[in-house]
């Protein structure tokens, strides 16, 4: 049986704020589901309900049929969680945790120091078994929050910003351990501000704003649909700062431009009516500003596109 | 990277019931209670008490005051065991139930624990008995210097069966003194009110509240767990009133029936406990 998580009408008020409002969301089968959002939008609140952290103002989750409302021990005895870097009894060692993790699951004694020196390999904490955790760096700890949460080898695995605090080669690691748990057909469920890293491993994404879902599809859907509303966006760096301001006013202006926003002083991002011509004709024309044109780079990446445009539409 | 193929078979998963987990989860609490500086300031504590009981008989053990002490057991281990087996006990109940509950939303130690397969009834029971075991050791400790000082005036005296129920009441007094810590502790997401809430109310203010319900109010105090907990030296002596039915002073300063001081001191505990567990089931982690 595949993996499933649903939400069904999932809304959470503290107090009169709405965090998180009707939220529908089913996600059906082994991949990689990136949940994107601005700060405060709601992602974090969702990944709690989801694993009854918090409890839902209205509506329900569901991990493989499951109601987590119901019967948390049974819902989540399928999911790996990972959410708010938590922190571990201080005086136990990864061993220990880890250990805890698979007793209170059940991992079967046949099974257990196999699994807990496979997840302390990939998550490159070996050497550190035995020592106390309270004694770790932040980018370590999470570490060995990763492996707890894969300790069980978990269908549904479900990580809030799992990449926060470590190095850039833990999150190449962490990139590296959610492809091998696509290979064998795991749903994860990772919220993340890093756009490279979803494009990277997310085979479909899900975008929330203010408590609301803007969108839910696949990767390449989401791009593509972008693609075909017709205006493409472009990076301009400048030879020295100038000041921005009356710039990009001056860009905006020029015909095909559809918005111009000032990236840091001597960067502008442009958004115009896509198509070679355009393109040519928009460089001239900032060329002819005079305001020191050094390059004009396609945006960091589409998806980058896509957010921006989505989230700056519910401002 | 040592890469799980799909190839790989599917770890052999059982949950186990919610009582085995909350057993289980016991196990790893003591481990880090017995780990942990506070456990070891405690036995300071303790083995500092025992020792001024233990220099200060031994020094004036020939006085008239402590001769009658020395020579009675039911006089010593009353005065010696029962006065300092409460303190112990809300000490113990402070340092390993004050921020039990409160500790894992400051310590943020249980959003790792509520990613788990478990109900939220197997934390606090887990967390409960191991708060239960590490203060019961710490009640032990405290007895064997007792005895020790024991044996060593009273010989072969030094034993009495009223000790053996002395210390079961003991026991029932501090599991309800652990259940109104846990009750604290849940109440605030702040540990330092736990901490502070029992040792004031079981250090004192029961007793404040005893004497003015009898004092004032005069009618039998039994709602007040002091009234009930006074059993723990009440079994030393002849003539215990080992009932249902507490007995008074001329209608003022009462003694609890040991049978009664039993019921009170469940009944503190199965009401802490309910309304505790009842809290922490709809706590949310934020
Ligand atoms: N306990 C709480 N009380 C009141 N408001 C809260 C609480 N927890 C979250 N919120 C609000 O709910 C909204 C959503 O928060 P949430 O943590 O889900 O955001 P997020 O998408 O995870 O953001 P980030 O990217 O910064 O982690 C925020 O506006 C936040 O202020
Ligand atoms: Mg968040």
């Amino acid at each position: 049986m595949a993996p499933v998580v649903e939400m069904r009408g999932l809304t959470k008020q503290f107090g009169r704020f709405t965090a998180l409002d009707n939220l529908n969301l089913r996600l059906d089968g082994g991949k990689c589901v990136g949940f994107l959002g601005p700060n405060g939008a709601g992602k974090t609140t969702t990944l709690k309900l989801l694993t009854d952290m918090i409890f839902p103002t209205a509506g329900e989750c569901f991990i493989n049929g499951i109601s987590v409302q119901d019967r948390r021990r049974e819902a989540l005895s399928d999911a790996g969680v990972l959410i708010e870097s938590p922190e571990i009894y201080p005086s136990l060692t990864p061993n220990e945790a880890l250990g805890m993790v698979a007793d209170l699951r059940g991992v079967a004694p046949a099974d257990r120091a196999g699994r807990i020196r496979t997840v302390l390999a990939e998550v490159k904490m070996t050497e550190w078994a035995d020592q106390k955790v309270g004694r770790f760096s932040k980018g370590m700890k999470q570490r060995i929050n990763i492996a707890s949460a894969l300790v069980h080898d978990p269908e549904v695995v479900i990580l809030d910003e799992p990449s926060t605090g470590l190095d850039p080669r833990g999150m190449a690691e962490v990139r590296s351990i959610v492809r091998d748990l696509k290979k064998s057909r795991r749903l994860i469920f990772m919220s993340s501000h890093i756009l490279s890293e979803v494009v990277d491993v997310c085979d479909e994404v899900a975008l929330v704003n203010k408590g609301k879902l803007l969108f839910y599809d696949t990767l390449e859907n989401v791009t593509t649909r972008f693609a075909a509303d017709g205006h493409a966006s472009v990076d301009v760096s400048l030879a020295r700062p100038v000041d921005l301001g009356p710039v990009s006013q001056k860009v905006a202006g020029l015909s095909g431009v559809r918005s111009c926003t000032p990236l840091d002083a001597k960067r502008l991002r442009v958004q115009f009516d896509g198509g070679a011509e355009n393109q040519e004709r928009l460089l001239e024309a900032l060329v002819g500003l005079r305001i020191g044109v050094i390059g004009m780079t396609e945006s960091e990446s589409a998806l980058e596109e896509v957010y921006l445009s989505q989230v700056s539409r519910g401002d | 990277m040592a890469a799980e193929s799909p190839t790989t078979p599917a770890v052999r998963l059982r949950v186990p019931e919610p009582l085995p987990q909350a057993f289980k989860l016991m196990g790893y609490q003591l481990r880090e209670y017995l780990r942990s500086r506070r456990f070891i300031a405690l036995i300071a504590i303790i083995a500092t008490i025992g020792a001024l009981i233990t220099a200060v008989v031994a020094y004036y053990h020939d006085s008239v005051a402590l001769h009658s002490l020395l020579t009675d057991n039911q006089a010593f281990y009353g005065s010696f065991w029962a006065g300092g087996a409460g303190v112990v006990i809300v000490l113990a109940a402070v340092f390993f139930g004050g921020d039990a509950i409160a500790g894992e939303f400051q310590n943020k130690t249980g959003y790792f624990l509520m990613g788990l397969p478990l109900r939220r009834a197997s934390v606090y029971i887990g967390k409960f008995l191991a708060a239960f075991v590490a203060s019961v050791a710490m009640l032990l400790l405290y007895l064997a210097i007792i005895l020790g000082n024991g044996v060593y005036y009273l010989g072969t005296n030094a034993l009495p069966w009223e000790l053996g129920a002395s210390l079961v009441l003991a026991i029932v007094y501090l599991s309800a003194v652990l259940g109104a810590t846990f009750l604290f502790s849940s109440l605030f997401k702040t540990s330092a009110y736990g901490f502070v809430l029992t040792a004031i109310l079981f250090l004192f203010g029961f007793t404040i509240l005893q004497e003015l319900i009898e004092g004032l109010v005069r009618i039998q105090p039994w709602m007040v767990i002091s009234y009930a907990s006074s059993a723990v030296g009440g079994v030393f002596g002849t003539g215990v009133n080992w009932g249902l039915n507490g007995t008074s002073a001329g209608g003022i300063f009462w003694t609890a029936g040991i049978a009664e001081a039993v019921l009170i001191m469940l009944g503190y505990l199965v009401v802490t406990a309910a309304v505790g567990l009842w809290r922490f089931e709809h706590e949310e982690f934020t």
